[in-house]
């Protein structure tokens, strides 16, 4: 009856059905079921058509071979996102047309940064714009490709059309102004556009495993003695939330993110002001992009060892902020906001 | 065992049938189980596991060299030869003129001579194979060893050899052509400025590369090798020669246009290896299944009672990748995270159903063929055969461990990369058992070592990917370069190695034509270095990457400390590029060149000698 090896029918058609058997049992049924289980989140959907085809530019351009899309439910994920994510984060993605299949944005590769809150940690579009450019101009390490031909050369510039302000190193010779053309503003609308929304109200999000010891504390880091002894590493928190903009050097970008080096904010003894800016975030000068606020995001003690870290390094010279001064401003604008709400 | 799939909101009967398996697997609870404390990482199976098998690695090859170093200095000390012929020839010299008296006194009292015709008498003498006419004095010393000659396989179709040779030479130009596009996107990781072009982008150009060499090369040579071992295990002609070409033509149209979309921005999702748009994979997978039509017919026209088990493989191959391709394909079920199941059996079985399967098919025909001697044993390669089948088609989800898709899928998928210990095990069994013995001939050949490598990197990169599904082992290597490296031992170091071992085995057969010994030399040590200088630091890198993403630390930290990895991965890779220039050379050099008259004639030869 098993005679595999005389009936070439038999052998072709028990490895092919048990093949077939196992891969509707193993691929498609768990995919049907998923897809008919869960309904799209609200607000998850992409609000509209433009975001829609930023999403397009997005995999045209094989972003996905570097940039997933998914906090795992690990604590090593914490910094992509507040809540593991669920397969109603996904449930909006259909095809993308009749020509080409449901986007894979899940990926499977970290080369760069996970990209689940993207939107949320850099809300600046100045910023996006500059790093789709050259990510060189922005982010002195990057690896990432620059896409120059999703901007164009203008002789003259009208109020809204966004003008990069690229120094000379990355415009190749190029005099004119550089503004983003219609699918660079399609995909910066998206990449803004990404964040991770809220479960609805009675739904529990899913707990991060943890597995790792209480986050390491840098003893030395503070200049002085005493309560700032205690704060975490703030060097490596400026690197991960601030230097983007601000950049290493604490010298910003000219006509886009301003400098911390020497600047009266970070410098002032009083340090009320840029605690402030820190905890709400920015969007009082014209001439720089906003800045994001890290209120909800960052701890007390993780916004005082930014503060200190920046008013000890490139030549700035403050004394240090404690955990417990950031949490005063905090409630302080906490009471504020009260008050201009019950008014 | 049930405390680790805690999330899970299975039926209680899965969860059952799940315990039963792990319970076979045994030890599996640390390896399913959600990870504890980081610091134990000594503890941790899969960790152990991916040591123990870079250690055996490492341990066999500086044993191995152990005993060529103990070789070299035994050399040293014994005597060497020509220093004992100048003692002789001092003594002669050094005779005194009595001496030689004595010894031509003794010579003349021999009676008799031998006139040196007794045996031939007076007839003229021919030296048909030249035993004495290719006798040379002129001792030059060869660069390298001498291997072994290849002779011609007089007994092959010409047609049959035409399409083979069409399909071999297809596949080398996008082999040459996909590495070059890889090379590229390799060395933008080093100059991530070198050009800005839209067409030559990175996120372009990367899966341009991976389908270029998956369904380019290694699907062509795959299929061009396995019409020849299926015409002459079956001892019969191709079914049709017609359809072979007809499929030929239908797969390269399929990567010419595919390539094209892909640099002008028409990508299927961004699913990896899934790129292509439907309307040109649809032509790829017609190419499939008229190819499986030649290939089912040649086995149903055999002229052998027994379907050679290298057929087994070869037509498993065929259907398993058809139906791979509908349901890769098919949007019905392709919503939402739908589409990242699909994604993961999608991509995991195109490696293990489609390259690895039909691979090991050829392996099975040309290891025994290129040793002239059977398989070691038929039952185990039947073994591997459907344990390939039953575990490897329920792993595709462990590209998507701790991710938002069911638990349950995961650990599924975790319980049966361990078992594909199993089929890899009694793969690489069977074929070294098969070589045992042979030392002398794998010394000799230029196309065994390649098997030989290939066959080794099969047991150490399978069981390095089962190692890589375990949970605790996803937190170090998901998502980083490692993985990058992981798919190079396999689809490289296994796969290209074992089809260029069977090239070498049989495109010199078929015209008579062999390669320069040399070339295919160097072809072989580029490729080897080359590969080992990509997936090493890769390796060392991405594991770093992922300790510092353990550490929390700040992400550009990653990309920072990568920079000497990617530099050693561009080199790597510059050599593997130059070895598969070597090999394209080599290809023509067996199947194109117009002969040249020379010791491929010896009978003419050595008459014009006399």
């Amino acid at each position: 009856m098993f005679d595999f090896h005389k009936n070439h029918r038999l052998l072709v058609g028990t490895a092919g059905g048990i093949f077939l058997f196992l891969s509707l049992l193993i691929a498609v049924k768990p995919a049907y079921t998923v897809q008919e289980n869960n309904a799209p989140l609200p607000g998850s959907l992409p609000a509209n058509a433009e975001i829609r085809a930023g999403m397009n530019v997005f995999i045209e351009e094989g972003c996905v071979a570097c940039h997933t899309q998914q906090v795992r439910n690990i604590d090593m994920d914490k910094m992509w996102g507040g809540r593991p994510g669920i397969p109603a984060d996904y449930a909006w993605r259909q095809r993308i047309d009749n020509l080409r299949a449901t986007p894979s944005t899940l990926g499977t590769e970290r080369t760069g940064p996970d990209l689940t809150e993207i939107g949320e940690r850099q809300p600046s579009e100045t910023w996006h714009y500059l790093h789709l450019f050259n990510p060189r101009t922005v982010v002195k390490e990057s690896i990432m490709p620059a896409h120059p031909w999703l901007f164009r050369s203008v002789a003259s510039v009208g109020q809204y059309d966004n003008e990069l302000t690229v120094s000379d190193e990355y415009r190749a010779g190029d005099r004119g102004h550089i503004v983003p053309t219609e699918k660079a503003r399609q995909l910066v609308a998206y990449l803004v556009s990404l964040k991770q929304v809220d479960l609805p109200d009675g739904t529990t999000a899913p707990a991060f495993i943890e597995y790792k010891k209480a986050p390491p504390t840098v003893a030395a880091n503070a200049p002085g003695p005493g309560a700032a002894a205690a704060l975490p590493d703030g060097a490596a928190l400026y690197t991960t939330h601030c230097q983007a903009c601000h950049q290493a050097n604490g010298e910003g970008l000219k006509g886009a993110f301003p400098p911390l080096k020497g600047s009266a904010v970070v410098n002032d003894a009083n340090a009320e002001l840029l605690a402030q800016i820190i905890l709400q975030g920015y969007n009082a000068r014209e001439e720089y992009a906003v800045m994001p606020a890290f209120g909800a995001k960052l701890s007390d003690s993780e916004i005082a060892a930014i503060a200190t870290h920046e008013r000890s390094s490139w030549g700035n010279k403050a004394a240090p902020l404690t955990a417990d001064f950031v949490k005063k401003i905090r409630e302080t604008i906490k009471t504020e906001t009260t008050a201009t709400t019950a008014r | 065992m049930t405390n680790s799939m805690k999330n899970s909101t299975t039926p209680v009967k899965r969860v059952a049938l799940l315990t039963a398996i792990a319970g076979l697997i045994g030890q599996a609870s640390p390896v399913l189980s959600q990870p504890t404390a980081a610091t134990d990482v000594w503890s941790q199976p899969g960790i152990i596991g991916m040591v123990a098998v870079l250690l055996l690695v490492v341990v066999s090859v500086a044993l191995l060299a152990i005993v060529r170093l103990g070789r070299v200095v035994q050399q040293l000390s014994t005597q060497p030869d020509d220093e004992r012929e100048q003692e002789f020839d001092e003594t002669v010299a050094n005779l005194t003129p009595a001496q030689l008296a004595l010894i031509l006194e003794r010579r003349n009292a021999v009676a008799t001579y031998l006139s040196g015709d007794e045996l031939a008498g007076d007839g003229y003498a021919h030296d048909e194979l030249g035993l004495v006419s290719h006798v040379t004095t002129d001792m030059h010393a060869p660069l390298v060893a001498e291997k072994k000659r290849t002779f011609r396989s007089s007994d092959v179709d010409p047609k049959l050899i035409q399409l083979v040779s069409a399909y071999l030479l297809c596949a080398t130009f996008w082999l040459v052509f996909g590495t070059l596009v890889g090379w590229y996107v390799g060395v933008k990781f080093v100059r991530p400025d070198v050009d800005h072009l839209e067409w030559l982008s990175f996120g372009r150009l990367r899966p341009v590369h991976t389908n270029m060499v998956f369904w380019g090369w290694t699907s062509l040579a795959m299929l061009g090798l396995g019409y020849f071992v299926v015409a002459r295990t079956g001892n019969t002609r191709l079914f049709s020669y017609r359809l072979g070409w007809v499929s030929l033509l239908l797969i390269n149209v399929s990567v010419i246009i595919g390539s094209i979309c892909l640099v002008a921005g028409i990508n299927n999702g961004g699913g990896e290896y899934r790129e292509y748009v439907w309307p040109v994979m649809i032509l790829f997978a017609i190419g499939l299944i008229i190819a499986f039509v030649n290939f089912y017919q040649t086995v149903a026209q055999r002229s052998t009672g027994e379907i050679y088990i290298s057929n087994w493989y070869l037509l498993a191959g065929l259907v398993w990748a058809i139906t791979l391709s509908v349901i890769g394909y098919l949007p019905f079920y392709q919503n939402g995270l739908g589409e990242t199941v699909i994604q993961g059996y999608y991509m995991h079985m195109g490696v293990g159903m489609w390259f690895m399967t039909f691979t090991l098919g050829l392996v099975y025909y040309f290891l025994p063929m290129s040793l002239n001697k059977p398989i070691y044993s038929y039952s185990l390669g039947v073994l591997a055969f459907w344990t390939q089948l039953l575990f490897y088609s329920l792993i595709g989800t462990h590209h998507y461990v701790f991710s938002p898709l069911e638990w349950w899928l995961q650990t599924i998928a975790i319980v049966f990369s361990a078992g594909m210990f199993i089929p890899v095990l009694a793969g690489t069994t069977n074929f070294l058992m098969t070589l045992k013995g042979s030392g002398k001939h794998i010394a000799d050949s230029y196309s065994l070592p390649f098997l030989l490598v290939g066959i080794l990197f099969y047991f150490v990169g399978s069981v390095q990917g089962s190692m890589q599904a375990f949970r605790f082992t996803n937190l170090v290597w998901h998502f980083t370069d490692f993985n990058v490296a992981h798919s190079h031992i396999t689809m490289y170091g296994i796969v290209a190695f074992l089809l260029w071992g069977c090239i070498y085995t049989v495109a010199p057969r078929f015209l008579g034509r062999e390669p320069k010994q040399l070339l295919v030399g160097v072809h072989f040590w580029l490729a080897l270095i080359g590969l080992l200088a990509y997936v090493v630091p890769l390796m060392v890198g991405g594991t770093l990457k992922g300790l510092s993403w353990m550490a929390d630390k700040p992400f550009l930290e990653s990309v920072v400390l990568m920079a000497p990895f990617w530099l050693w991965r561009a080199i790597g890779g510059t050599l593997m590029l130059l070895s598969h220039f070597v090999f394209a050379y080599n290809l023509y050099d067996m199947l194109l060149r117009k002969p040249v008259v020379r010791t491929s004639l010896p009978r003419l030869t050595s008459l014009t000698h006399v």
